[in-house]
């Protein structure tokens, strides 16, 4: 069995867990001021300490999980929501005029990092997860249309499509009948790196403060909080870092692990 | 090559016109009038009135995009209407704050990564090969500006050999500068330089399991004379692609890490106008942002197909 998704997994699985968890319990309430209990360090009452208001980091932690996974599951849905039928009708008119906008649309939407998205974004309707959301989705687009494209193009020069073009079946039959299930390994994999990118990306845009708005906990808005701290109070900024780098790394690692698994040609040619 | 990049050149054209309506139109769509918007609540009639011929809204939106687009061909952003200072001169200001970081980053990236990615690529699946990668496994996962508050505790607080935030300014000296900007860029740097080692090392393994290797070795090279002489220079294709993308990727990345340590650059000067409803500013530094991504990548293409004559054929 593949050691790197082995591993990736069970990352990723403590932090979907620790979200999932924290809809029903936390330690502490995240929310909780308890000023007295200021600034402490990790101990055995507060496993990752508290912050400036005494709140308990663990517990931030676990409902800020919430955010980060919503945010990159959805942009992740948005992404391929859109870029994975727009790729397959580009490759099902390859050459036409039709490719040629999509394609060019795609080079276009490549042109505004999620980061500009999000600053146009906020500059216009103000700042809200829900914009980080958008401007991560509309990223991520791109993303899965030139992925979904390159692969069904060469799917569709094979013999079982043109068995099934014989057959009289639609362009449009075909690409989601026959060219998607086969792009489907492709796209999941895509799908766990991207997943593991807007957990990166909503954390420097909550971070920067054009992401989740106060009270939602977030991630990145913890490490903000911990920038001015970090001098005395380091575990404030070492324990959300350390959540986010674990889940990325978890993510990623599963992205590998499942490319070799359900890929076994890659598996000689990669490395 | 004319003909293709001409061909190119025209895309280019096209794509700028067409980021620079999609900008504009989003910028419009702001829900109500710009100028109260800018305004508040409070505004006084006259005012409200004054700032809107002074924005240009009593003309129609097609005759503002291109007055806006005009400007822009001339140098010409418009004028901030919080700072009543033109635009340009603001970017011009922060770009000298801003670029230099994002080409500083660049630089040390490249430092990292070749040296890293060619040692992985000749040491394949050995224990060297899987410290490295494990290394870029988590270079990549790190988020730079969490990287950049690690460094400051470290480098600034503990140690004191930098400073925690601000910028000195150019005038100070080239040393100076550059010393002020060696955490951002350090931060900045790290990700992009785990990315690019992995591009490196996976080119330079698809490289050395191409015929002309075995034909360099049969002819008696030595592996790492082969490598030396003909696996790199073939391997930089996709590498300086890479590179490229990476810089304007650095360019927005760097609005992130500005505010970490406090730099006065385009990324600053974005936040403070989002929050002063200051959308010319806005509109023109998004423009600018998208416009180098743009131009980046017209450059990389024509990099691309000087080196490769293959792709000028294609199209």
């Amino acid at each position: 069995m593949n050691r790197n998704l082995i591993l990736g997994a069970a990352l990723t699985s403590v932090f979907l867990l620790a979200a999932l968890i924290s809809f029903v319990w936390t330690p502490y309430d995240y929310a909780g001021l308890d000023i007295a209990n200021k600034l402490h360090s990790p101990s055995l009452a507060h496993p990752m300490g508290t912050d400036h208001f005494g709140r308990d980091i663990l517990s931030m932690i676990m409902v800020g999980a919430r955010t980060s996974i919503a945010v990159a599951l959805v942009a992740v849905g948005i992404g391929m929501g859109a870029g994975v039928p727009l790729g397959l009708w580009a490759a099902a008119r390859r050459g036409s005029l039709v490719d040629e906008i999509i394609m060019r649309g795609n080079d276009l939407v490549f042109a505004f990092p999620a980061i500009v998205i999000a600053i146009l974004i906020t500059a216009v309707f103000g700042a809200g997860a829900i914009n980080a959301i958008i401007a991560i989705g509309i990223f991520n687009i791109p993303v899965f249309a030139r992925i979904t494209r390159g692969a069904a193009l060469s799917l569709w020069q094979r013999e079982f499509i043109m068995a099934a073009r014989v057959a009289g079946k639609s362009a449009a039959r075909i690409s989601f009948e026959h060219i998607l299930p086969n792009v489907a390994n492709l796209l999941i994999v895509q799908g766990t790196i991207q997943f593991s990118l807007g957990i990166l990306a909503e954390a420097g845009l909550s971070y920067v403060g054009l992401g989740a708005q106060p009270p939602v906990p977030s991630w990145g808005r913890m490490l903000a909080d911990a920038q001015t701290m970090v001098s005395i109070a380091p575990h404030m900024a070492l324990m959300p870092g350390f959540a986010i780098i674990l889940t990325v790394l978890g993510l990623n690692l599963m992205g590998d692990g499942l490319r070799d698994l359900l890929d076994p040609r890659l598996r000689v040619a990669r490395t | 090559m004319l003909r293709y990049a001409l061909k190119r050149f025209l895309s280019l054209l096209i794509s700028l016109a067409v980021a620079s309506l999609v900008i504009f139109v989003v910028i419009e769509v702001a829900p109500g009038d710009p100028a109260s918007f800018m305004l508040g609540l409070n505004a006084q009639p006259e005012t409200l009135a004054a700032l809107r011929s002074e924005l240009g809204l009593d003309q129609s939106r097609p005759e503002r995009y291109i007055e806006w687009v005009g400007g822009m061909l001339q140098g010409d952003f418009g004028t901030s209407y919080t700072y009543r200072t033109p635009v340009t001169e603001m970017i011009g200001d922060r770009l000298w704050v801003s670029v230099p970081l994002a080409l500083y980053a660049l630089f040390l990236s490249v430092v990292v990564a070749f040296p890293a990615g060619i040692y992985a690529a000749s040491r394949r699946g050995r224990a060297g090969d899987i410290g490295v990668m494990g290394a870029t496994q988590l270079g990549v996962a790190v988020p730079n500006f969490w990287f950049a508050m690690i460094l400051v505790l470290i480098f600034s607080i503990n140690l004191r050999w930098f400073s925690a935030g601000g910028f000195v300014g150019w005038d100070k000296g080239l040393f100076a500068g550059l010393h002020a900007l060696t955490l951002p860029a350090i931060a900045l740097a790290l990700p992009q330089a785990a990315i690019l080692a992995r591009v490196m090392r996976s080119a330079l393994l698809d490289v050395l399991g191409e015929d002309f290797m075995r034909t360099a070795r049969a002819k008696g090279l030595t592996a790492r004379q082969a490598l030396w002489r003909h696996g790199l220079r073939n391997a930089l294709i996709p590498v300086l692609t890479i590179i490229g993308l990476q810089f304007s990727f650095l360019l927005a990345g760097s609005i992130i890490i500005e505010q970490v340590f406090y730099l006065p650059g385009l990324g600053r000067l974005v936040f403070q106008s989002i929050s002063a409803r200051d959308l010319i500013v806005v509109e023109s530094v998004v423009m600018l942002l998208v416009f180098s991504v743009i131009l980046v990548n017209f450059l990389v293409d024509l990099a691309y197909a000087a080196v490769d004559p293959r792709l000028r054929a294609r199209t």
